[in-house]
């Protein structure tokens, strides 16, 4: 069964989230349920960090596309950063980076929310 | 050492929990056979993709079903075929997806069928009522060019 895991980080007002391992069909409702869990407790900055996230299918991606309007609705974003090459290569050929802010680094992500806090 | 057997098959129950089993297998034909790293995570992908469409729509999710995920090679051409007994679910007949409807609305379909026609050379599908469904990918070995990029 593929190993998947989530784990969960605080700092500035910005909500991390790092994924690990295999993101499908059937680990896509344990992200979900992450990002209901945020949106209950009004978290709306968040950012992705899939540093060790080794693959994602269609069914974890649905899961960003799930929920964005609702973090924009409420002046926040998701923001995603550090994914392989692989990793990306699955968001490009959907078209995410026209939607979506994609980073190498987690802080220039972290930077960006800051930048419009300030704003 | 043996030849490669032409024709390999794995059998899974209709099962999220089954979709690293399949593309363990499929990644251990394609890399077989010859193709990229990259061409080789792209069929998992597909396959991938085909299966949870299958559990999804063609079983609506019962859990006690049958797919047949059969690997058939020959010269160049890498071809799977993935059967099963359920519902008609076409994925030749499902559009490419809006991404900002989609986000607009909370969809989600439409993904994985866009993935698989992107990602593999060729995909068909046939409908024979009251047999079974089959969709078939096939990936050339020799034209085996990368993902366009956008």
């Amino acid at each position: 069964m593929a190993d998947f895991k989530i784990h969960h980080r605080e700092g500035e007002g910005v909500y991390i989230i790092d994924l690990k391992g295999y993101l499908d069909a059937h680990t896509a409702p344990d992200l979900e349920t992450a990002f209901q869990k945020l949106l209950t407790e009004k978290k709306y900055r968040i950012i992705v960090n899939c540093r060790d996230l080794t693959y994602i299918s269609s069914a974890g991606l649905g899961v960003f596309m799930a929920y964005i309007e609702d973090v924009r609705k409420n002046k926040g974003d998701i923001k995603l950063s550090n994914m392989s090459a692989k990793v990306f290569n699955v968001f490009d050929l959907l078209g995410f980076p026209l939607l979506y802010e994609i980073y190498t680094e987690e802080k220039e992500a972290m930077t960006k929310f800051k930048t419009v806090k300030a704003s | 050492m043996a030849a490669n057997p032409k024709v390999m098959t794995k059998r899974i129950l209709s099962q999220t929990g089954h979709l690293s089993e399949v593309r363990d297998f499929i990644s251990a034909a394609a890399g077989e056979f010859g193709f990229s790293e990259e061409d080789i995570a792209n069929i998992s992908l597909a396959v991938d993709e085909a299966c949870t469409n299958i559990i999804k729509h063609a079983y609506q999710n019962a859990p006690d079903k049958e797919i047949v995920i059969s690997v058939i090679r020959s010269k160049g051409n890498f071809e799977v075929r993935i059967v099963d007994y359920g519902k008609k679910f076409d994925p030749t007949e499902i559009l490419p997806p809006d991404l900002r409807q989609n986000m607009a609305h909370h969809r989600r379909g439409g993904l994985g069928v866009y993935l698989m026609k992107r990602l593999m050379d060729k995909v068909e599908y046939s409908f024979q009522p009251g047999k079974h469904n089959e969709v078939r990918l096939v990936k050339y070995l020799q034209k085996s060019p990368s993902v366009a990029r956008r």
